[in-house]
């Protein structure tokens, strides 16, 4: 990681609120994120990790442009997104993939047709190389053989492999990743680990990655980022955050019932 | 009081704003030439041929109680010679149209509806936007389209279907010279009739589609959620049809 690099997401005061129906107002603004600030480098793996409800998912869909920020600034690939319209966003969107928690496959097409569906809409490719690259990327997944599959036919890990191969599909420059070995066998889990270091490594893909899973993040990520309440706790290396001395990070890493963090 | 009135008028207008943008949204789609061709087709299928059967039904079953009805009323009167015209006119008018848009709005909109909100909650619309796709072009315009031309169509043959009832009735009663019950019709029956018909269709078709597409794009993140959006799109689509038919009625049969 080269983080003389100008970073390709950059992040700065980020809050936002997510709306959730209430019975008395009609409408009701939660508040998820409060101030949030951090830079991705190029090919650098970043992990954000935190509580359920911390906001880590929702930090992905503000990056993917998914919902809109209440205040703060976002810069993906030199670009601010914020305020941007769909068209402009769909421009961002081209460079970067995103593998959601639960796949979320288009369950009326088949397991090629969903990997093939962004390289048909973003290229100009032939049938054959698309079939080519829908064949190499399923392979990647351990998905050959199941071309045919609807989605309804694949197992919950079955579709995230699926998922991560669709998002990869296009080659992006970025790939979001909301908790990818959640829902996986500890094989399946480590050879989906392997692949984002895989990826770093041969393509210097970017990849922000999301989990619970405090091992994996420590074995794959360049540097972590920890949420508490919709505030950044500490944003540095897996080794700085093991020696901290910040008691959040300390309870979150080894998995305490006792701590700052309230249960 | 006035709590509850201003947050009404606001939620209207919301839902007023949100299907305009969705309008012009599939006009965009359309003027750009980006239509998903394949889906299209699917939902031309789907809206058509299941919706067939139901309103066939539907209209078959009126077009006898109107016939029965003007059987009765036409022999009273001493006009039973017109009696298959009277059901025509009434079927082309309002009941074909009318009630083409009920079966639609129950049979396909609902569909819609629930299909695109399931996708809603399980983030398939969010992963649509994440590979640069615009669910308005990719889900919302096909359906628009098929509804545009489906719709009509249903319409067409709702109003024959309904006259065919009529006659059905006029066979078994006693009052109604049979032979004569669709001779009436050419010659009474204006085209501009069945064209309004027509018009209205398209129009129903427009409102069936949006509401349709517009709650299941609004489907709040809960499973629940699409019972309750696929109940307010047949909800929705009947009460607009009902108006949009009486703003209708008043423009292509001007007094």
């Amino acid at each position: 990681m080269a983080t003389a690099e100008a970073p390709v997401i950059r992040v700065r005061d980020m809050v936002y609120y997510a709306e959730e129906p209430s019975l008395l107002n009609g409408r009701h603004f939660k508040p998820i994120l409060d101030g949030v600030s951090f830079q991705v480098y190029p090919g650098e793996v970043f992990g954000i990790m935190g509580m359920s409800g911390a906001g880590k998912t929702s930090i992905l869909r503000l990056l993917m442009g998914l919902v809109p920020v209440a205040s703060g600034d976002i810069e993906v690939l030199g670009r601010s997104i914020v305020g941007m319209s769909e068209q402009q966003l769909n421009e961002v969107r081209m460079e970067m993939g995103m593998c959601f928690q639960y796949a979320a496959l288009l369950d009326s097409l088949t397991v090629a047709e969903n990997v093939a569906f962004a390289i048909r809409r973003r290229t100009e490719l032939p049938n054959d190389e698309i079939k080519r690259k829908v064949a190499e990327h399923l392979e990647i997944v351990g998905m050959v053989g199941h071309e045919e599959k609807m989605p309804a036919e694949l197992s919950g890990g079955m579709k995230k492999r699926v998922g991560i191969a669709r998002a990869l599909a296009t080659n992006p420059q970025i790939m979001l990743y909301d908790e990818p070995s959640a829902g996986l066998d500890p094989i399946m889990a480590s050879v989906i680990d392997e692949l984002i270091v895989r990826l770093r490594e041969e393509f210097q893909m970017t990849s922000v990655v999301v989990t619970h899973e405090v091992d994996e993040l420590f074995d794959i990520a360049d540097r972590i980022m920890m949420i508490y309440q919709g505030r950044v706790i500490s944003c540095d290396s897996p080794a700085a955050l093991h020696e901290s001395e910040n008691g959040y990070v300390q309870q979150f890493i080894r998995g305490q019932a006792e701590g700052p963090i309230a249960v | 009081m006035f709590t509850a009135l201003g947050r009404q008028v606001i939620g209207f207008l919301r839902y007023l704003g949100e299907t305009t943008a969705l309008q012009f949204g599939i006009w965009r789609a359309l003027i750009g030439r980006r239509l998903e061709y394949r889906t299209s087709v699917q939902q031309l299928a789907e809206i058509g041929v299941n919706s067939l059967s139901i309103a066939v039904v539907t209209l078959l079953f009126s077009g006898m109680v109107i016939g029965y009805h003007m059987s009765v009323q036409a022999s009273k009167l001493g006009v039973s010679g017109v009696a298959g015209w009277l059901v025509a006119e009434t079927m082309c008018r309002e009941l074909g149209p009318v009630l083409v848009a009920f079966v639609v709005a129950a049979r396909a909109g609902s569909a819609m509806a629930a299909e695109i909100g399931s996708m809603k909650v399980t983030e398939q619309i969010d992963a649509l936007r994440a590979m640069a796709t615009d669910p308005v072009e990719y889900l919302v315009a096909p359906r628009y389209v098929a509804c545009l031309v489906m719709v009509p169509l249903l319409v067409l043959i709702g109003d024959a279907v309904g006259v065919t009832g009529g006659y059905l009735m006029a066979v078994i009663s006693p009052d109604i010279n049979q032979t004569v019950y669709f001779d009436s019709i050419p010659g009474n029956l204006a085209t501009w009739t069945v064209m309004a018909g027509i018009i209205k269709g398209v129009v129903f078709g427009m409102i069936i589609a949006i509401v349709g597409c517009h709650q299941g794009l609004t489907t709040r993140m809960a499973t629940e959620e699409v019972g309750r959006a696929t109940t307010r799109s047949v909800v929705y689509s009947i009460m607009l049809i009902y108006a949009a038919n009486l703003i209708l009625t008043t423009i292509l049969y001007p007094s």
